[in-house]
C-alpha cells in the first residue's frame, strides 16, 4: 500500500482543490446573506427593516397631552450642548421639532456624535424619529455655534402611565472619527 | 495553488538534503513541523501573558467600584484586546502547535502535508498581533467594541476598528491555511495500515476542527469586510441609517461565531481523550462514540448561532428551536464526559501533572457546560444576557477547557519534546494554584451576574463589591501562578532527568515509539503499524 511520491502529491492537490472549493462556498454563502436576510425578514415580516419610521393613520391621531422634557449632556470642557427648550406640552401624535443648540467652544476642530436615551427607558420604543442630528457623526469647527433638529412625534400607544417623556442626548466626541457627513447633519 | 502542492513535495527532498540553516534564519525559513510546532506554542504562550496583562489591568480597575486607574474607553478597548487576542492569538495557536508537532508523528507521516505553506501559515500570525496590540496607540485606540464587534458601535469607532479588521483578516488568512495542511495531512499522509477509525482521538478532533474552519473563517472575513466597507466605501450592510441592519451582523457574527466555540473546545477534548486513558492504564472507552459524537458537536455547532441573540426580537417560534437545538449539543458532549469518566472506571491511576490537568478540565469543564444549558434557556438568558454569569460561563469553558487542556498536553509531550523530565512539583504546585485560584476568580461571577451585575462596564453598584474583591484576588493569584510554565519549560529544555521513548507506561500510539526527544526528521519511510498502537 505504499505510493509513490507522486501519487501522494497527487492526492494532496485533489484534497486542497475541495477544500478551497468549501472556502469559496462559505463564501459565496455569505455574500448572498443580506439579501436572505431581507427577503426573509419580509416574507415571515419580522423585522420591517426597511421602512424608517413613518406616520401611519393609527399611529398619529392626534391623542392624550404628554409633557416633553428636553435635555443635553456633553463631556467636560468639550461643546456646550444645550436644548433651545426645556419643556413643551405636545400630544401623542404631534409631529414636534426640537431644536438643539452646540457651541464648539475650543480652538480645534471637533468631531462627535450624540447618543440619544430616554426617561423612563422604555418609552424609547415609542418615540418615533422622522429625522435626526443624531443619526450621524458631525464636524465643528473651532467656535462654530450651530442649531441641530430633530423631529419626532410619541406613538399613541404610548403606555397610559407615562404622563412625561425625556428626550435626553450626550454628547460624545469621536477621537479619530470619520465625520463623512456634517453638511446634512447639521443644517 | 498548484505551487502549494509543489513546494510540498519539494519539501522532502529538502528535508533529504539535511542542511538546514542556524540561528535565526533557522526559524525564519523552516518547514519542519516541530519547529513550527514550537514557534506557535511559544507565540501563543507571549500572547497568553499580553492578553493576561489585560485582563489584570480590568480586575485592577473592578477591584473597587467607580473609576480608579483607567477611562472607560480604555477598559473597553482592553476587554476587547484581552478577548481577541487571548481567542485568536493565545488558545487557537496553542492547539495549533500541538497538531504540527503532534500530527505527522501520530500517524506516521515525515511531515505536514504542504510544509512551506505551514511556515507561511506561522508568520502570518505575528502582523496580526502587531496589528492588533499597535491599536492601543493610534488616535482614538482600539477597538472598544468586545470581541463581538457589533454595529453601530463598530461602524462608528477610529482607525484602531480597521486594524482590528485586518487583524481578523490575516488571522482567518492563516487559520484557514493551517487547516487546508491539517486535513491534507490526515486524510492523505496516515501511515499503512492506520484507517480513519483505527487514528487517534487528537487527529478526529483537529479534523473536524480545521472543518469548521475552513467552513467558518470565511464568513467572519466577509462580516468583518462589510463592517469596513459599511464604515469607509458608503454600503449599508449594517450602517440603520442607510437603511442596513445591525441585526444582521449578529446573525452572521455568531453563525461563525458558534462554530468557533467548538474549534476551540474540540481540540482540547482531544488532548484529554489521550491523556486520561495514559493514566488509567486503559485503553479509551467508546472510541468509536468519541469520533460520533465529535462529529455531530461540530455539524450541530452551525445550527445553534441565535441563542447568542435572545433579546434581538427573534421571535418565539425561532426561541425555541434555538434553545433545543443548543440543548441537543448537550448529548454528544455528555458522551464524551461519559466516556472519559468510564475510562477511568476501574483504572490503575496515578495523579501526574497531566493527569491532574485533564481532571480539573474534566470537572471544571462540566460545570461550564451545565452553566451553558442554564443559558441556553431562553427565559432564564432574557435575565442573564450580558451579566457576569455569562462571564463566569464561557471562562469555566474556555480558560478551565481549553487552557486547562493545553497545559494537560504539554506536560503529557514535553518530555517527548525536550528528552527531559520536567519538575513534577513544580508542575503539581502550578496545576493546584491554577486550581485554586481560578474558581476564586470565576466562581463569585456566578452570583456578581445572578444579581444583575452587567459586563463590559467599568463601575459597579455598591452591593457587588465583595464578591469583585474575591475575584479580584483570584485573578491576580491565577495571572502569577502561570508564570511557574515558564520555569518548567526552561528548565525540562535545558535539562533535568533523561526520558525514555515512552515516559508514561500507559501511553500508546506512534509518536512513543519514536526516541526523546524527537529526533529533527521522524517516520521518512511510513512506520509499520499494529493495534497495540491504536487508540491512543
Amino acid at each position: 500500500m505504499t505510493r509513490s511520491p507522486r501519487s501522494r502529491a497527487a492526492g494532496n492537490r485533489r484534497i486542497v482543490l475541495i477544500l478551497l472549493s468549501v472556502v469559496v462556498g462559505s463564501l459565496l454563502f455569505l455574500s448572498v446573506q443580506p439579501r436572505l436576510y431581507r427577503a426573509f425578514c419580509d416574507w415571515s415580516g419580522l423585522y420591517d427593516i426597511d421602512r424608517a419610521e413613518q406616520v401611519s393613520a393609527s399611529s398619529a391621531i392626534p391623542g392624550r397631552p404628554v409633557t416633553l422634557q428636553f435635555d443635553a449632556n456633553s463631556q467636560e470642557g468639550t461643546l456646550l450642548f444645550r436644548p433651545k427648550m426645556t419643556t413643551l406640552a405636545a400630544r401623542t401624535g404631534d409631529i414636534v421639532t426640537a431644536v438643539y443648540r452646540v457651541e464648539n467652544t475650543l480652538d480645534r476642530t471637533v468631531i462627535g456624535q450624540a447618543i440619544p436615551s430616554y426617561g423612563p427607558q422604555y418609552a424609547g420604543g415609542y418615540v418615533k424619529k422622522l429625522d435626526c442630528f443624531c443619526f450621524k457623526q458631525q464636524t465643528f469647527a473651532a467656535h462654530e455655534v450651530r442649531e441641530m433638529p430633530v423631529v419626532f412625534f410619541l406613538d399613541t400607544r404610548l403606555p397610559e402611565e407615562v404622563n412625561t417623556v425625556t428626550l435626553s442626548y450626550t454628547f460624545f466626541e469621536v477621537p479619530g472619527g470619520s465625520a463623512k457627513s456634517s453638511v446634512e447633519g447639521g443644517k | 495553488m498548484h505551487a502549494t502542492s509543489h513546494t510540498g513535495y519539494a519539501g522532502h527532498h529538502d528535508h533529504d538534503s539535511h542542511a538546514h540553516p542556524t540561528g535565526w534564519k533557522r526559524w525564519v525559513t523552516t518547514t519542519n513541523h516541530k519547529d513550527i510546532g514550537s514557534m506557535y506554542l511559544w507565540f501563543s504562550f507571549v500572547m497568553f501573558l499580553v492578553g493576561g496583562a489585560m485582563s489584570l489591568i480590568i480586575r485592577a480597575e473592578l477591584f473597587t467600584p467607580g473609576l480608579q486607574y483607567v477611562s472607560p474607553e480604555f477598559y473597553n478597548q482592553m476587554l476587547t484586546l484581552h478577548a481577541l487576542i487571548m481567542v485568536f492569538g493565545a488558545i487557537m495557536p496553542a492547539f495549533v502547535g500541538f497538531a504540527n508537532w503532534m500530527i505527522p508523528m501520530m500517524i506516521g507521516a515525515s511531515d505536514m502535508a504542504f510544509a512551506r505553506m505551514n511556515n507561511w501559515s506561522f508568520w502570518l500570525l505575528p502582523p496580526a498581533a502587531i496589528l492588533l496590540t499597535a491599536s492601543i496607540f493610534v488616535p482614538g485606540g482600539a477597538a472598544g467594541t468586545g470581541w463581538t464587534l457589533y454595529p453601530p458601535l463598530s461602524i462608528q469607532m477610529g482607525m484602531g476598528m480597521d486594524m482590528a479588521i485586518f487583524a481578523v483578516h490575516i488571522l482567518g488568512m492563516s487559520s484557514i491555511m493551517g487547516s487546508i495542511n491539517i486535513i491534507t495531512t490526515i486524510l492523505n499522509m496516515r501511515t499503512p495500515g492506520m484507517t480513519l477509525m483505527k487514528m487517534p482521538l487528537f487527529c478526529w478532533t483537529w479534523l473536524v476542527t480545521a472543518f469548521l474552519l475552513i467552513a467558518s473563517m470565511p464568513i467572519l472575513a466577509g462580516a468583518v469586510t462589510m463592517l469596513l466597507t459599511d464604515r469607509h466605501f458608503g454600503t449599508s450592510f449594517f450602517a440603520a441609517a442607510g437603511g442596513g441592519d445591525p441585526v444582521l451582523f449578529q446573525h452572521i457574527f455568531w453563525f461563525f461565531g458558534h462554530p468557533e466555540v467548538y474549534i476551540i473546545a474540540l481540540p482540547a477534548f482531544g488532548v484529554v481523550s489521550h491523556v486520561i486513558p495514559a493514566f488509567s492504564r486503559k485503553p479509551l472507552f467508546g472510541y468509536v462514540s468519541m469520533v460520533y459524537a465529535i462529529a455531530a458537536i461540530g455539524l450541530i455547532s452551525f445550527f445553534v448561532w441565535a441563542h447568542h441573540m435572545y433579546v434581538t426580537g427573534i421571535p418565539l417560534t425561532g426561541q425555541l428551536y434555538f434553545m433545543y437545538a443548543t440543548m441537543l449539543i448537550a448529548v454528544p458532549t455528555g458522551v464524551k464526559v461519559f466516556n472519559w469518566v468510564t475510562t477511568m472506571w476501574r483504572g490503575s491511576l496515578t495523579f501526574e501533572t497531566p493527569m491532574l490537568f485533564a481532571l480539573g478540565f474534566l470537572v471544571l469543564f462540566t460545570i461550564g457546560g451545565l452553566t451553558g444549558l442554564v443559558l441556553a434557556m431562553t427565559a432564564v438568558d432574557i435575565q442573564l444576557q450580558d451579566t457576569y454569569y455569562v462571564v463566569a460561563h464561557f471562562h469555566y469553558v474556555m480558560v478551565a477547557g481549553a487552557l486547562f487542556s493545553a497545559y494537560a498536553g504539554l506536560y503529557f509531550w514535553l518530555p517527548k519534546w525536550t528528552g527531559h523530565m520536567y519538575n513534577e512539583s513544580i508542575g503539581k504546585l502550578h496545576f493546584w494554584l491554577s486550581m485554586i485560584f481560578f474558581n476564586i476568580a470565576f466562581f463569585p461571577q456566578h452570583f456578581l451576574g445572578l444579581a444583575g451585575m452587567p459586563r463590559r462596564i467599568p463601575d459597579y453598584a455598591q452591593q457587588f463589591a465583595d464578591f469583585n474583591v474575591i475575584s479580584g484576588i483570584g485573578a491576580f493569584g491565577f495571572g502569577f501562578s502561570q508564570l511557574l510554565v515558564l520555569v518548567v519549560v526552561f528548565q525540562t529544555v535545558r535539562g533535568g532527568a533523561r526520558a525514555g521513548s515512552r515516559p508514561w507506561d500507559g501511553a500508546h500510539g506512534l509518536e512513543w515509539t519514536l526516541p526523546s526527544p524527537a529526533p529533527y526528521h521522524t517516520f521518512e519511510d511510513p512506520p509499520p503499524f499494529n493495534q497495540a498502537e491504536a487508540h491512543g
